[in-house]
């Protein structure tokens, strides 16, 4: 399996003097392609924080991200922007779909910020909605949708930029444990291959089952990586 | 960013707008209010100056001569005879006659007084003389003949007819005539044409007689070398577009109309700039979550930015649309009921409702912009 990307002892603080948190220090991993990669961990122990930092959203105070052999954060905003854009798909805890937009709008969003034609990125926007089973509901507005529809919404519009990476956080937590169960199993089936890396923030010890690899975190350090599967929580 | 990603992020940027209805509605109504209030307030205020130069324009002389504090048609100052010998002798004048202006008290057949404004035209030229609805304009030479203007105070004389007959300053006056005129005075009382001697001999009035010299100069050319002229003699001469201005410029600084006006305007300004820079700004603050994840995905500061400016635009430019119909619609319907009805759009009023829409909407966008710019995908993204 090849890297998708490096993390090399990424620490990121907040706030300065008395009031400084440490939120993850000097972690150092690796993400290979066609593998779904977990972090868990107790509440505030920097997973979001370390989260982001690898996808390009958070500016890490020391360390680097190696993308295809260069530094993500010595690169200049846009094309961090860029790299976000083509290289990443985010699928956020509460979703953030548009209300206003019907359900295919929202999907087609990526490939409209990528300057794909309108039309085209609409008829490619209801491509991955069949992907996650909900060609029927392309026309509705997001709010009509339950929850794990809307959480497929979510993940249809982050493979609309067939990312590298893809990038969940708690992807779980606010629907049932079945149906969080199904979304994740259906990630592992359907959306991960051997050119894709998935990486999932998750408290859920139901769905560790789909790991390949947990890391595990603690005060902003990493504590462990094991083989996930059959990993007890 | 290349221009392929303009249509699509616009087109975003509409629909997350417009199908907010509710919002984009009270968007509307706020600058559609402000526009129409401006529109009509400068309306008014171009429509009152412009009826204010009414004798000017009727007229249509090129050159007027003048008392130099004269600063209006309704209160002129007569000057002394010589005034016009003067002026005929100017070279470069082609020829000047007198024009008589005053205030007349008219009985009507019931025995109720009204006043009139009286023009008294040069008796062989009638210049500046109105076009007739009816009547011949040579009976105006016949015994106590008068014109009458079919103006928005027609009415008042009790909507005589030719051969009509009334007192005017305890003379008998007789309609011989129907004039129309472009322009309706503002003063509210009605326009009676007669000759330059029957004007004099019929109405009080001091030594001097006539009112303005209107002056045709040989050509355009040569109003420079009259006016200066005419300075040397103590009076003053203006272009018909000068005197317009300087009777517009009275009505403006010296009667508190124009600071009225002013008031009115950015009172309206006001409004309609806090009423749609706050729904604005709230409709802002509901999407700011939106514009966060649109950035955490990978839209660039700039592009969002793009995106507020063509929201704020669109909504600005369509209600300014809208105010301007209606502000003309309301024109329309009252100009049907009132006659007298004075606003007038002009362009520079539709350019001035413009550019306060222009400030609306930027500064309602700035105030967006500034927002979305600092928001950071990391908070989006924490939840
Ligand atoms: N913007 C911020 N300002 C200050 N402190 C922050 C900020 N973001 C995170 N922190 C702190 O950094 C630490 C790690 O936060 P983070 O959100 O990464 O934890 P987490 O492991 O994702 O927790 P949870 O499981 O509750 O989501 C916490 O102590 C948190 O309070
Ligand atoms: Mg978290």
């Amino acid at each position: 399996m090849s890297t998708a990307l490096q993390a090399v002892r990424l620490t990121k603080w907040f706030g300065e003097g008395e009031a400084r948190t440490l939120a993850v220090k000097e972690v150092s991993f690796e993400a290979s392609f066609g593998e779904i990669l977990y972090i868990v961990g107790p509440s505030g122990s920097g997973k979001t924080t370390l989260l982001s930092m690898i996808s390009g959203i958070l500016r890490p105070n020391e360390g680097q991200v190696l993308v295809e052999g260069s530094d993500l954060w010595h690169q200049s905003d846009d094309a961090i922007a860029d790299f976000r854009l083509h290289k990443v798909g985010f699928v956020f805890q509460d979703y953030h779909l548009f209300p206003r937009l019907t359900t295919a709008e929202n999907v087609a969003i990526p490939l409209i910020l990528k300057q794909v034609p309108w039309n085209e990125a609409l008829v490619r926007a209801h491509g991955f909605l069949e992907v996650v089973g909900l060609a029927n509901k392309a026309e509705l507005p997001p709010v009509k949708l339950s929850g794990g529809e809307q959480q497929r919404v979510a993940i249809a519009r982050a493979i609309a930029s067939e990312p590298d990476i893809m990038i969940f956080d708690e992807p779980t937590a606010s629907l049932d444990g079945d149906t969080g169960r199904k979304i994740v199993s259906f990630v592992k089936e359907h959306i991960l291959n051997a050119r894709r890396c998935i990486v999932i923030v998750t408290h859920d010890s139901r769905i560790f089952e789909y790991a390949d690899r947990i890391m595990n975190m603690e005060d902003g350090r990493l504590t462990g990586i094991a083989n996930g599967g059959l990993h007890e929580s | 960013m290349s221009r392929a990603a303009v249509p699509g992020t616009l087109k975003i940027a509409f629909k997350l707008l417009v199908n907010d209805r509710g919002k984009f509605a009270a968007l509307l109504v706020g600058i559609l209010f402000a526009v129409f209030l401006m529109i009509m307030m400068t309306s008014m205020f171009s429509g009152i100056l412009k009826r204010s130069s009414a004798t000017v324009l009727n007229v249509g002389a090129r050159v007027w001569i003048m008392d130099p504090a004269v600063n209006n048609v309704a209160s002129s100052i007569p000057m002394p005879d010589y005034v016009l010998d003067a002026a005929r002798s100017i070279p470069g004048v082609k020829y000047a006659v007198p024009l008589y202006s005053s205030v007349a008290l008219v009985k009507l057949r019931g025995g109720t007084y009204q006043a009139a404004t009286v023009i008294g035209l040069d008796d062989a030229s009638l210049f500046g003389r109105p076009q007739l609805l009816q009547g011949n304009i040579q009976d105006i030479y016949g015994e106590n003949a008068f014109v009458v203007v079919k103006d928005a105070e027609f009415s008042k004389l009790g909507n005589p007819g030719l051969g009509s007959e009334f007192e005017i300053n305890d003379h008998r006056g007789k309609i011989v005539g129907i004039a129309h005129v472009a322009t309706s005075g503002l003063f509210g009382i009605p326009t009676l044409y007669t000759t330059y001697s029957r004007a004099v001999s019929y109405i009080p009035s001091m030594r001097y007689t006539a009112a303005f010299i209107l002056v045709q100069p040989k050509s355009d050319a040569a109003i420079p070398a009259i006016q200066k002229a005419v300075a040397r003699l103590g009076y003053q001469a203006l272009t018909e577009d000068q005197f317009v201005q300087k009777v517009s410029d009275f009505y403006i600084y010296q009667t508190g109309l124009g600071t009225n006006v002013l008031l009115m305007t950015i009172i309206s300004f006001t409004v309609g700039l806090s009423i749609s820079a706050q729904t604005f700004y709230t409709f802002i603050l509901e999407n700011l979550e939106k514009f966060g994840a649109l950035k955490a995905i990978g839209a660039k500061g700039r592009e969002l930015v793009l995106m507020i400016l063509f929201q704020a635009t669109f909504t600005a430019l369509t209600a300014y649309g809208l105010g301007v119909g209606l502000a003309t619609l309301l024109m329309t319907v009252a100009r049907l009921r009132l006659p007298g009805y004075a606003a007038e759009i002009t362009y520079l009023n539709l350019v001035l409702a413009f550019v306060m829409v222009l400030v609306i909407a930027a500064i309602s966008s700035l105030i967006g912009i500034r927002k979305v710019i600092r928001i950071e995908p990391f908070d989006i993204f924490r939840g």
